[in-house]
């Protein structure tokens, strides 16, 4: 039989297809554009190939500010995929504190980032603040204005409480989800606790999971506002990661073409970790 | 050999199972049967020992295991819903019981593949369970149960999810494939036709009660009361309030000359039950009662027809064989033959059931009950 073609199907994609292009592609190439060009001002371009890529890359600054990021990622996701699964596995299955539970989880997500933010770096003041003063009052020496390590452990702080919940909801979901016969044949089977979360909480919340991590991978991977409230990327530049290192270039120092060039890249790498991390997750699913 | 006394199960304030006695022996086949939210889980699951009576006592040979947790006593269950532990290959879900008892790598190795041969899993032993289907979903489990070498085996509705054929198939190698294994075998079901062909003894449940346990087809032939009658007929029995005065029926003002042991019963009010597929469109010869319906609702499955019919404010429901063309509000009259009548008393008691060899022609071509 033959293919009937639909040449109509095209209009009815066609604004979708406009949409698309004016909020996405159209911002998007002019970033392109701006990293493979100079100007002086007064419209005037001249095309530098990957000048600005390979200057990008070859930067110390650039090195530092990436290497801060995959440490504070790779902190963030240590701390709050564990810790959100063993909250969602220490909640109630039902009942009235089960609602509770889910309530005050959902909480921390409400709150806009800047909030936090200010919240937090509010609290942990070393003078004023019940955190920084506490710590201080028990001889711990805290101030996240002069200690960069002070400076990391409140952003971290800030982003386990802002995002855990989050990984906590979808791991609880994931649970919700698994029959109570697996439980009920796992006991007849004499498995022990581990083995239960082992072999069946683990497996069955796998997909969650993948999304959990996906999402915080890339909301942490492109934290801004925390380290900008708290600091503004110091002290010195100890947390200067990417996405604060991107606006001080672009609208700090006025440096299109590196800042555009360092766009593309942090976009790719996003993408490139994002995709992998994927693929090799769902890989075996379908052998 | 398994034996339940006085087991009664409540939660909260509601009884789930109420005062149940029942004695399974080693190697036999029990079915319980009953509808959804009948106990049969609860029963299942005290059985299991995965929870514990209310009152009452369980004994396995001869001893109590009340309170004895479950992963000391060597229980199998398969659940309605396909349980497999979802990461692990299908290989290693058969082995998991034996892994957790401690047996030699041999010996798993042998007896997973023997069981794999038996549920026709041989080719899927490296896949996991989400890339097979139901019936081989369910074939692993029912594997895995089965090289547990248990003393006590509980399916639990496990073909209710299958598709027709499968079930079909897997209900009768089932049974042949767990007798061998010598253990007490309990099959819950809510179908009264998967109680007949498995066979071996049932005990009728509702409401939390067994309100009959006895061989199969005696249970299906003699029902003790209604309520057993009723969990045993699908679709449901049609009752008839009649009154008996001599050597006669009367309902709606027609009687029908009965004999024999209806006959002697005392005259007075009783339930008649009728199977549906005793409820008949074309008289049969001999005495009957022909009784004038309006035709409510028809289901034609192809081979048998349901004809759903209401008189005097009663709703019957007849079962015929091959397609039966009636359109919804016509007149037909449906004959009621005394041969096929269970007799209930006021307190729904059986007083008198069909003999066996006196039964009107019509249900020897009946599809549903096999066995009438």
């Amino acid at each position: 039989m033959n293919k009937v073609q639909n040449n109509k199907a095209w209009f009815m994609v066609l604004p979708v297809l406009v949409i698309v292009a004016l909020n996405a592609v159209v911002p998007l190439m002019t970033v392109v554009n701006y990293s493979v060009q100079d100007t002086f001002g007064n419209n005037v371009f001249f095309f530098e190939g990957t000048r600005w890529f390979s200057e990008v890359l070859a930067s110390e600054r650039f090195h530092g500010a990436l290497g801060r990021q995959f440490s504070l990622t790779a902190t963030i996701l240590a701390i709050e995929i564990p810790l959100g699964v063993a909250i969602a596995l220490a909640m109630p299955r039902s009942g009235f504190w089960a609602s509770v539970c889910l309530v005050l989880m959902a909480l921390p997500l409400l709150i806009p980032w800047n909030v936090v933010g200010a919240m937090w770096n509010i609290y942990a003041l070393p003078d004023i603040g019940l955190l920084g003063y506490g710590l201080n009052w028990l001889g711990i020496s805290y101030d996240y204005t002069q200690q960069p390590l002070a400076a990391w452990f409140t952003v971290i702080l800030m982003d386990v409480w802002h995002w855990t919940s989050l990984v906590v909801l979808l791991a609880y979901a994931g649970l919700q989800s698994i029959d109570e016969n697996y439980y009920r044949a796992a006991q007849i089977d004499g498995a022990s606790r581990w083995a239960v979360f082992r072999y069946i909480q683990l497996p069955k919340m796998k997909h969650v999971l993948t999304i959990a991590i996906l999402l915080r991978f890339m909301d942490s991977f492109m934290i801004y506002t925390e380290p900008f409230v708290l600091t503004g990327g110091g002290p010195g530049n100890s947390t200067t990661v990417l996405s604060i290192d991107l606006v001080k270039a672009a609208l700090g120092e006025f440096n299109l073409g590196i800042a555009s060039a360092m766009s593309i890249i942090y976009f790719l790498m996003t993408l490139l970790v994002c995709w992998l991390f994927y693929t090799i997750t769902m890989q075996g699913e379908k052998s | 050999m398994l034996e339940l006394m006085n087991v009664s199960k409540r939660v909260g304030n509601q009884d789930h199972i109420r005062d149940v006695s029942l004695r399974f022996d080693k190697g036999s086949l029990n079915v319980l049967l009953g509808p959804t939210l009948s106990g049969k889980t609860s029963l299942m699951r005290l059985m299991a020992g995965l929870d514990k009576p209310t009152s009452g006592d369980i004994h396995f040979n001869g001893e109590s295991v009340v309170g004895m947790p479950v992963q000391k006593r060597n229980v199998a269950m398969v659940y309605q819903q396909f349980i497999n532990y979802p990461a692990m290959s299908v290989y290693e879900n058969i082995a998991s019981p034996m892994r957790v008892a401690g047996v030699d790598g041999e010996t798993i190795d042998r007896k997973v593949r023997e069981a794999a041969a038996l549920m026709k899993l041989s080719e899927f032993l490296d896949r996991t369970p989400l890339n097979l289907s139901g019936g081989q979903q369910q074939r692993t489990a029912l594997a895995r149960a089965l090289v547990k070498g248990a003393d006590l085996v509980l399916l639990d509705e496990p073909l209710a999810n299958l598709d027709y054929k499968l079930r079909e198939e897997l209900r009768v190698e089932l049974p042949k494939i767990f007798a061998e294994t010598g253990a007490v075998f309990v099959y819950a079901t809510t179908e009264p036709h998967e109680a007949l062909l498995l066979g071996g003894k049932t005990a009728a449940l509702s409401e939390g009660r067994v309100s009959q346990f006895g061989s199969t087809i005696d249970v299906y032939n003699r029902p003790a009361d209604l309520i057993t009658a009723q969990t045993f007929s699908d679709p449901p029995m049609n009752i008839v309030p009649m009154t008996k005065s001599g050597a006669a029926f009367a309902f709606g003002g027609v009687s029908v000359a009965v004999s024999g042991e209806l006959a002697g019963l005392a005259d007075g009010a009783y339930k008649v039950a009728i199977r549906p597929h005793h409820l008949m469109l074309h008289a049969p010869s001999g005495e009957t009662l022909a009784q004038e319906t309006r035709v409510s609702t028809t289901e034609i499955t192809g081979s048998e027809s349901f004809i759903h019919v209401e008189t005097e404010g009663l709703r019957w429901v007849a079962l015929t064989h091959g397609v039966h063309r009636v359109e919804v509000g016509d007149k037909v009259p449906v004959y009621l033959d005394p041969r096929s009548f269970f007799v209930f008393d006021q307190q729904d008691r059986l007083v008198a059931a069909p003999s066996q060899d006196g039964l009107p022609h019509e249900d020897l071509a009946s599809a549903s009950a096999g066995h009438g």
